[in-house]
């Protein structure tokens, strides 16, 4: 497994993909923090990064994908997944070394908005005066969060030999599993079950753990829904249909 | 016995790819795998080396199951894939290195230069494979499956591409190996399994046609080439 991580991973670094990634990612939220209006903690004028953890998850949702979209895809279409099978290495090692390799590479992007806590700590007023608590958690649901996209995005991956098929399909997954199931909650004929409905979703969960409260309910969640997608990708791979 | 192949069959949806065949490669011979294309040679390949399952039947690599046992068939085998997948984006030593660590190998860096030198690498050994021609990069091939120093070695045409010089090379290792290993080769120049072959066993269109030592076949039909014995023993299912 060890040997696969480190393969995905400094081929993120030796092309462009990290870098562009990361780039972009920190742009964006750059972008949505400090300059647009809407969202600037400068124009809001509280010391909080409620705009931050709101905007990651629609980041996310694209740029992950664009991360994933080539773990099984490419391999399957230049035929060096006969290379890797062929191997004394099990599929699920396979899969775990490849979600791990991603996974590292948004825990990287998400270590380096750290520097938006730092300074706007220091831009409270008396410094310091943020709310760390549901920080700490916001992060910890954003890691979460990560993880399940990525588990998705390994999934749809290994769907398809073509990477922009890979790339829509996680993330219309992503979007549905994230707030597709709160607004189907909203459905007249859903009523009587909505508080169900959009439990199965993302997003009630990320909410709950990013208040600062970190409920085993929802760890579980999240452990249970990407453990699901990476033992769906197992199944794909284990058809061999190609 | 190294690779014991018993009744296989695969059913690809409405196709028989291969029906039925059987055959036995010792250790310390060099199996030419011959057919038209087609025929099933890469599917066969593809069970032993555990890629595929089979449909029924049942195929053991060095005394190992494919099917109940795929880690240890793995770990015993040397596979070169048809068309000769490889990480481009990798360099040399880099790729080398990568299935190295795959199958554990402890003495890696010595292990790498060894390989290197074995398949005659050195010139090339600082570049990426995108930027080697495609001998070399069979070369590469060639030596991602060696790598481990399997017993048994399965090589889907591992001469296609290749300019006579490295011809001559590829062949003499090829020999050299089969002293020691078990090793099924598939190509469709019958001069070249003429020359490397102890054992050809022929199929067509998933049929085995002939399983003999090349001597037997020889003295079975005297005064032709094997090219010839080929063609007359695929005639008749093709007419």
């Amino acid at each position: 497994m060890l040997a696969i991580f480190s393969k995905e991973l400094s081929g993120f670094f030796s092309s462009l993909v990290a870098y562009i990634a990361i780039g972009l990612f920190l742009m964006m939220t750059g972008l949505f923090l400090w300059v647009f209006p809407d969202s600037s903690i400068l124009e809001n004028g509280y010391a909080s990064l409620d705009s931050l953890f709101a905007i990651v998850p629609f980041l996310f949702m694209f740029l992950i994908p664009a991360i994933t979209m080539r773990s099984f895809a490419e391999e399957r279409k230049d035929g060096t997944f006969e290379l890797l099978v062929t191997r004394p290495v099990s599929d699920g090692q396979i899969i775990a070394g490849k979600f791990f390799a991603c996974f590292a590479l948004v825990l990287f992007s998400l270590l380096l908005t750290l520097i938006y806590y730092f300074t706007t700590s220091e831009l409270s007023t008396p410094s310091g005066n943020i709310d760390s608590g549901a920080i700490i958690g916001s992060y910890i649901g954003l890691l979460l969060l990560g993880g399940a996209f990525v588990a998705i995005g390994i999934f749809a991956s290994s769907l398809s030999n073509n990477q922009i098929i890979s790339f829509a399909i996680s993330v219309f997954l992503c979007f549905f599993a994230f707030s597709g199931f709160d607004s189907l909650s909203q459905l007249i004929s859903l009523q009587f079950v909505d508080t169900l409905v959009s439990a199965i979703g993302i997003n009630e969960h990320y909410q709950s753990i990013g208040r600062g409260v970190l409920d085993s309910r929802d760890l579980f969640y999240f452990l249970s829904f990407t453990s699901l997608f990476l033992m769906l990708t197992k199944t794909v791979l284990g058809t061999r249909k190609w | 016995m190294s690779i014991v192949v018993t009744n296989l069959t695969k059913v690809y949806e409405q196709q028989k790819a291969i029906d039925n065949i059987s055959f036995t490669a010792h250790q310390g011979e060099i199996l030419g795998f011959l057919g038209p294309n087609g025929a099933g040679k890469s599917t066969t390949m593809k069970i032993l080396s555990c890629f595929i399952p089979q449909t029924s039947g049942t195929a053991e690599v060095a005394g190992f199951d494919v099917v109940k046992n795929p880690m240890e068939v793995r770990r015993q085998l040397g596979y070169l894939p048809e068309h000769n997948p490889l990480y481009l984006e990798m360099y040399v030593k880099e790729s080398l290195g990568f299935i190295a660590d795959l199958h554990k190998l402890q003495n890696k860096k010595q292990r790498i230069e060894e390989i290197i030198a074995l398949t005659g690498l050195e010139q090339e050994q600082h570049k990426k494979l995108n930027a080697l021609s495609k001998g070399f990069r069979q070369r590469v091939g060639i030596a991602q499956s060696l790598i481990h120093d399997p017993q048994v070695l399965i090589l889907d045409e591992p001469t296609s591409g290749l300019d006579p010089a490295q011809l001559v090379g590829i062949r003499a290792l090829i020999r050299e190996l089969g002293k020691t290993k078990t090793i099924i080769f598939s190509t469709h120049i019958m001069q070249e399994a003429e020359q490397l072959c102890d054992r050809a066993v022929i199929i067509n269109q998933g049929h085995l046609v002939c399983d003999e030592t090349l001597p037997d076949l020889m003295k079975k039909y005297p005064q032709h080439t094997l090219e010839e014995i080929f063609l007359k023993l695929i005639q008749p299912i093709q007419k």
